[in-house]
């Protein structure tokens, strides 16, 4: 129990004093969580149109003039034809065509309805689809101005109208940052938790210090205690910086108790410590260490479900995502955040990292010991 | 009894093509100041660690101070002082943090055995605050020897103390280890260095992983089976080059300044020899017999 107590005091001393570790726990989070969110939006603004108007009628400048009014689009090109659209695309100068044909106005009041074409650059996917799907609901919205101006007094409406108003629940507004900032600070968790652990440990082998070390009567068990106990401790502090800046920043208040956030960081901690052991069982150097490191952080956040929804995605790789720490934190943490959620609610996921701290310590300890 | 005892150890590396130890067999008495000397690759460092409890020999065993290496490995970590060749302290911790803080894992403190270490330390004590990764290259090993020490070890294992040590420090450093053994330490010393074999009390030529002699210093010098001569002359290398041709030369070596020779049948070769090298090097040269040194025999040996 002394010994433990003289391993950590020599650890948080050696972590305090690295300026560069006390910048990536303490600083980097808070950059990152007031950068990336605001960043890293998916509405999308600024879409660049080009318009083809073969038309010129009031309607067809209606329609442009709504577009543009909208706020999401910017008209680059107005042209009268579709070859210069088009290449104003290939020079990516426009994201969207939208092709008025002649007598658009003419063929819509005389036989009720008209064509448009709409040509979406695909190239970057997210930009097109949503500037797609902007575009098809304000041309909707155009086309329910156009009957109401017509049809203006029907006594009893022939036809019953089915108006569908989505209504979003717990992030009422779609605000972005209410989702993308619990789901950022588990990455830094995740970092802190099992990188930084890893790459404390292969530090000791690279020096050289693991071998004073190992001929002191030190034990193992004391040894890599006094390596993981620092680490939980910092991985729940950058949780407490991370909460509080959302606050600050963003005015994000979980709605769901604190006190579920912290206990469920604390054992999503014990998983990741688990994974930085093992993971520095396999290398030797912090080079090799940094490798492994990249190449997990990649699929966590890339399977993670934070950018991408898991329910989007192809079959295995939702298989995939269970076999991932970080989704089910992600999960969890946007669970209570924005949507109150206790732990009965949340049960399946403590299992489940428990189940995945247990199995990583243990693969952890068992690759440790066949080492010596 | 021996406080160091190696028996037919055997190691070998990447699946046995490299044989770092083949059969060390030698003895360690109690308060022996031993040395292990022999070239880079020579497996000094293996046989450390093996001594040290950090790595299995493949066959042979081998005991520290009578403990059994193998099964109470746990006993003799609390009772050894084992200083790689590599330095292995932090770095980012400051001198008295690092003595602090093995002289707390080993359950002692600082005061308890200051006596062990005071020379040292006081050379130390001006730097007491600096970080052990700005020190420099002797002060680091002075540091090195004062974690070894700080729970009064009963055997000390130094593997290469001096390498890249000034000449002044590497003076100071063996007079403390002669200071140590005067206390009753043990201690097991490895250099590349030849002339600091003479200040053990006995000691072992090692090459390839094996052991070629041992024996004290005097006792090696003693065995030299042969007459050894030094020449000089303005040009060494043709000196050389003519040495080497004269029909019964059995080795001749560069030794910093002069080269060492040795000859067929010794002194009955000499007067051949000389008037040898006046025909073919031309110019005047200088020739004396001289007692062999350590290195000659491990020369002769290897």
């Amino acid at each position: 129990m002394k010994t433990l107590l003289f391993l950590l005091e020599k650890e948080f001393r050696q972590i305090f004093r690295n300026s560069s570790i006390i910048r990536i726990i303490f600083v980097m989070p808070i950059i990152q969580l007031i950068v990336l969110p605001i960043a890293a939006d998916y509405e999308v603004k600024n879409v660049n149109i080009a318009v083809v108007d073969h038309d010129h009628s009031s309607y067809s400048r209606q329609l442009v003039q709504k577009i543009i009014g909208s706020g999401y689009f910017r008209l680059v090109e107005n042209t009268d034809s579709y070859k210069k659209a088009l290449k104003s695309v290939e020079q990516n100068d426009s994201d969207v065509i939208i092709e008025i044909p002649a007598h658009f106005e003419r063929t819509l009041i005389k036989e009720n309805e008209a064509k448009l074409l709409l040509a979406i650059n695909a190239v970057n996917g997210t930009k097109g689809n949503m500037g797609g799907a902007y575009l098809s609901s304000i041309i909707k919205d155009f086309n329910q101005d156009v009957r109401t101006d017509w049809v203006t007094f029907p006594r009893m409406n022939p036809m019953p109208l089915l108006d569908i108003v989505p209504r979003f629940w717990y992030n009422t507004r779609m605000n972005y940052q209410l989702f993308m900032v619990p789901g950022i600070l588990v990455i830094l968790v995740t970092m802190v938790g099992s990188f930084l652990t890893a790459l404390n440990i292969v530090k000791e082998k690279e020096v050289g210090t693991i071998e004073q070390i190992n001929v002191t009567p030190i034990k193992k068990h004391h040894f890599i205690l006094g390596k993981l106990i620092p680490f939980w401790v910092l991985g729940l502090i950058v949780t407490a910086i991370g909460l509080t800046v959302s606050r600050v920043v963003f005015g994000i208040v979980p709605v769901g108790s604190l006190l579920v956030i912290f206990g469920f960081t604390a054992i999503f901690l014990l998983a990741v410590l688990g994974l930085g052991l093992l993971m520095s069982n396999f290398s030797d150097t912090q080079q090799q260490a940094m490798f492994f490191a990249f190449f997990m952080i990649m699929v966590f956040v890339l399977m993670g479900g934070l950018y991408t929804s898991i329910d989007g995605m192809p079959e295995w790789a939702k298989i995939m995502t269970k076999f991932n720490p970080v989704a089910y934190f992600i999960d969890v943490m946007r669970l209570v955040v924005i949507k109150g959620s206790g732990i009965y609610e949340i049960r399946n996921h403590i299992f489940a990292i428990l189940s995945f701290a247990i199995v990583f310590n243990g693969l952890a300890i068992w690759t440790y010991k066949k080492q010596v | 009894m021996n406080a160091i005892i190696a028996n037919h150890l055997f190691k070998s590396f990447e699946k046995g093509k490299i044989k770092a130890l083949e059969d060390i067999s030698f003895e360690v008495k109690q308060a022996e100041l031993f040395g292990l000397i022999g070239p880079d690759g020579a497996g000094k460092t293996t046989l450390f660690r093996i001594l040290a409890t950090l790595l299995l020999a493949e066959s042979g065993d081998s005991s520290v101070d009578g403990l059994d290496v193998k099964k109470d490995y746990k006993a003799i970590r609390k009772r050894v002082g084992y200083m790689p060749g590599k330095f292995s302290l932090y770095q980012d911790l400051s001198v008295e943090e690092n003595l602090n803080f093995f002289a707390h894992v080993f359950g002692t403190t600082i005061e308890q055995n200051y006596h062990l270490i005071k020379d040292i330390y006081q050379q130390l004590e001006p730097f007491k605050t600096r970080k052990a990764g700005k020190l420099s290259g002797g002060m680091k090993q002075k540091l090195a020897l004062c974690c070894a020490l700080i729970h009064e070890p009963s055997v000390l294992f130094l593997d290469e103390p001096t390498t890249g040590v000034d000449p002044v420090s590497r003076k100071e450093f063996w007079e403390m280890l002669k200071y140590l053994k005067s206390e009753g330490i043990t201690i097991l010393v490895s250099t590349p260095y030849m002339d600091e074999a003479s200040l053990c009390d006995r000691v072992a030529l090692m090459q390839k992983g094996k052991i070629l002699d041992i024996d004290t210093p005097v006792g090696i010098i003693e065995k030299y089976p042969k007459k050894i001569w030094s020449i000089h002359a303005s040009n060494m290398y043709a000196l050389l080059q003519v040495a080497r041709a004269f029909p019964n030369t059995h080795t001749c070596f560069g030794f910093g300044e002069s080269h060492h020779l040795t000859l067929n049948h010794d002194a009955e070769d000499y007067d051949a020899f000389c008037q040898y090298v006046q025909e073919h090097y031309k110019e005047p040269f200088q020739i004396q017999e001289i007692t062999a040194t350590i290195e000659d025999c491990f020369m002769a040996l290897s």
